[in-house]
């Protein structure tokens, strides 16, 4: 790897971490009621909302109703944002004249938003009027986004309170993530993206004129529509030529920003943060990239600070830190090599200074292999979704780091609130390993971890994989789940187990050769999207409420500390351990063997 | 549990408004006031006409220009309205199909270039929109674009270095050369 490329990679961690401890710490004090001076202002308006919506902001709740909120907000999400689709034709704003959108595709659709998932099995430019983005799908990344920050504190307070029974109020920290964190945010990136050539209008599409005309083969088709055949069963074509090219625009940095901030994912355009006019530039590459990360990172010091001890924060943020290297060094080195099998055609894919080389398809000129697979591993690693690349065209091994990465739960900094709170869980499961070991009952932060705890751990960690590697299963064996893959042999089993651990693990990038706007698909993954979100939120808030209970016990001769570097490695250990031994099998049927087939032709 | 039902629907209303109308309303009018240009799609325009966009690619199949990354949306390429990459895996023997097609085509317009071909000019982009090659790809075809057009290789030269952007920052990103601006430069010589 080159030494511009280090820097690169060297220069994004380091804004990230340099961000951490000031986000980390503004972002303790919202939560805690303690407003720095410099938002004060805006608290007269918040309690006004209270007032109107009925809320006592003083009245906390036990995690039985905490997760009744959550609940029932998202629930309204989804009621909204089914609706708006199917009555799109009737609404305004929709310069382009879009229809409504089919049953299926609206209800995957649906619940891919309300659960931060943003799998989209539709092209969003010729499908989604600009209010349905904006009102429907924009304003669920802003909800889903504080739902998951919402739960995360919830469970911090679990772990910080003794004796308790309750862990917040859920309007309260719904609305303080919004208002006080993911608004001002948004504002602020948007504007800077517009600044480097992100659109943000409402007129139609533009035509211009194109400098060199375009000739192409169109299927011909027959008065009923259908694609019309030769006496020998070919398709019949005609030559059409275009002198124009229509330009889709619409209101996309004001999308772009919470996209990448609520790590939501879905992209305005289909191609994603690939299409220019979502990321035109290396400048809004990287703060695309630093905006998916920056939330997630921070919050691991608002825990430390929450609970009254950073190390702990620092200690979770060190094993993300490793696991992230680690990802991140298997795709770089994979993408640079490039395909073997170009060589014989007389192809260079030899990084120099004035070419990126590597594997450039599905690749953009500007990101190179550098930022195309760091940015990819980002958004696994975190429960983003948003893609600069296709990685339905990535190496066998480059495509199974977004594939590995979500499998493990996505607790490389993960989603905005829902990564910590999965990486706490493996924190609680990694203690309680480390009991097993040595024999004692094993402890986190003060807490005696028992056997509700465990139970209540051990879904969150169960539960995902049950439902990716039978949901791969039932596809592969079914017509309908076969018919929809793309690319031939092992490459077309990955997309499909891609699919399902994507919506389970609410990232909603793809393996995007598959058809996936399919009933079978839109249902089975709209499915796998909710229970991937909700039935790990509720056993996480049930964990909540049983440790907020619980007596802090001091500290021993026999403590085994969470923050020392043991800790740290005995967590990225459990992390490791517990994905490994759960995907291996499928991962051996998809990239592994697709790698190996390859080495073995060239 | 219907004791929540009240705040959702309140507050779920009025943070919809919030986010889903003021915010993206208050960044258009910002946008629109300080930035047009950018926040309407960075449009070239010439004689107070558009002739395409900075940052979308247009096709280019005649010789006489540069052509850019190959383009994988449909049904033409460099859709605008339909982007998409081409999703082919890395073992499809349709991708080494393709990338033989585009050698075969690059080739052909330029019979006596024997040089190895950049790999981005062979294989279709992320968007299917990319307006960007990089120099060596540039380079490859500077031989072939100055014949054609009958223009002295130093001055076809000078115009791609002249669209050639270095990493921005002097760090991020990869050194690139934007095609149809390229291209119009080499038409507006004539």
């Amino acid at each position: 790897m080159s030494a511009n490329g280090l820097l690169q990679i060297a220069l994004f961690l380091g804004v990230l971490l340099a961000l951490t401890k000031p986000l980390g710490w503004y972002m303790a004090r919202v939560y805690e009621g303690k407003l720095p001076a410099f938002v004060r202002w805006m608290a007269p308006a918040e309690n006004l909302f209270y007032r109107l919506c009925g809320v006592n902001r003083e009245e906390e709740m036990r995690w039985t109703r905490y997760a009744f909120a959550v609940l029932w907000f998202s629930l309204l999400g989804v009621l909204a944002v089914y609706a708006m689709q199917r009555l799109q034709g009737l609404l305004p704003l929709n310069p382009q004249h879009f229809g409504a959108i089919s049953p299926d595709s609206s209800f995957n659709t649906t619940l891919s938003f309300v659960t931060n998932t943003n799998w989209q099995g539709y092209v969003g430019e010729s499908t989604m009027s600009y209010l349905t983005q904006m009102v429907a799908l924009a304003v669920q990344n802003f909800f889903s986004a504080a739902s998951g920050m919402a739960v995360l504190v919830a469970l911090i307070r679990g772990l910080a309170r003794h004796s308790a029974e309750t862990i917040g109020n859920f309007w309260v920290d719904m609305t303080r993530s919004i208002v006080y964190i993911l608004l001002p945010l948004s504002v602020l990136l948007a504007l800077v993206l517009v600044s480097q050539g992100v659109v943000q209008n409402f007129s139609e599409y533009k035509s211009v004129p194109l400098v060199d005309g375009v000739s192409y083969d169109q299927p011909k088709l027959d008065a009923a529509g259908n694609p019309m055949k030769d006496a020998t069963g070919n398709p019949v074509t005609e030559k059409m030529t275009v002198k124009e090219q229509t330009i889709a625009l619409g209101p996309v940095a004001s999308q772009e920003a919470i996209k990448e901030l609520g790590t939501n994912g879905g992209g305005f355009f289909n191609a994603n943060s690939a299409h220019p006019f979502e990321n035109p530039t290396p400048l809004t590459n990287f703060l695309e990239m630093l905006a998916i990360f920056l939330i997630p990172a921070a919050l691991c010091y608002t825990f430390g600070s929450m609970v009254g001890d950073t190390r702990q924060g620092w200690a979770i943020l060190a094993a993300m830190t490793v696991l992230f290297a680690g990802f991140l060094a298997v795709a770089e080195i994979s993408e640079q090599q490039g395909n073997p099998a170009f060589a014989a055609l007389g192809v260079d894919q030899t990084a120099s200074a004035t070419q990126p080389g590597g594997n450039m398809e599905g690749k953009e000129t500007r990101f190179g292999i550098v930022n195309s697979a760091l940015f990819a591993t980002v958004t696994t690693a975190a429960s983003c979704g948003a893609v600069n690349s296709m990685h339905d065209s990535f190496m066998p091994l480059g495509g199974l780091v977004p594939l590995a990465q979500i499998q493990l739960g996505e607790v490389v900094f993960g989603g905005v609130g829902s990564g910590l709170y999965v990486m706490l869980i493996y924190a609680v499961i990694a203690v309680f390993i480390a009991g097993l070991m040595i024999g004692r009952t094993p402890e986190y932060l003060g807490k005696k971890i028992e056997v509700f705890d465990i139970k209540m751990a051990s879904l969150v960690i169960l539960i995902p994989p049950l439902i990716i590697l039978g949901g791969t299963a039932l596809a592969v064996m079914l017509d309908a789940g076969k018919s929809s893959i793309f690319n031939p042999g092992a490459h077309g089993f990955s997309e499909v187990l891609y699919a399902f651990t994507s919506a389970v693990g609410n990232n909603g990038s793809a393996f995007a050769g598959i058809s996936a706007n399919t009933p079978f698909y839109n249902t089975a993954l709209g499915f796998s999207a909710w229970f991937g979100r909700f039935w790990l939120m509720i056993p996480v808030l049930a964990l909540a409420g049983s440790l907020a209970a619980k007596k802090r016990i001091p500290e021993g001769a026999g403590t085994m500390h969470t923050h020392t570097p043991i800790f740290v490695g005995l967590l990225i250990g459990t992390v490791i351990l517990v994905g490994a031994l759960t995907f291996v099998p499928a991962l051996g049927l998809g990239p592994i063997v697709e790698h190996l087939t390859m080495i073995g032709a060239h | 549990m219907l004791k929540e039902l009240k705040p959702a629907i309140i507050s779920f209303l009025v943070l919809t408004l919030i986010t889903g109308i003021a915010y993206p309303l208050v960044v258009t009018g910002i946008a629109q006031g300080l930035m047009p240009e950018q926040a309407n799609g960075s449009l070239i325009m010439k004689d107070g006409r558009p002739m395409g966009s900075a940052l979308i690619g247009q096709n280019f199949s005649d010789p006489k220009y540069f052509w850019g990354r190959p383009s994988a949306t449909g049904p033409m390429p460099d859709n605008a309205a339909a982007s998409s990459g081409s999703n082919l895996g890395p073992t499809n023997p349709a991708l080494i199909d393709a990338v033989k097609a585009r050698v075969k085509a690059l080739r052909d317009a330029d019979p006596g270039n024997t040089a190895p071909i950049p790999v981005d000019l062979v294989t279709a982009s992320g968007s299917g929109l990319d307006p960007q090659i990089s120099p060596a790809a540039a380079e490859y075809q500077v031989q072939r674009v100055a014949r054609v057009r009958g223009l002295p290789v130093k001055e076809v030269r000078r115009l791609v270095r002249q669209h050639t952007e270095d990493r921005q920052l002097g760090v991020l990103g990869e050194p690139r050369v934007n095609v149809l601006q390229l291209n119009l430069a080499l038409s507006a010589l004539h």
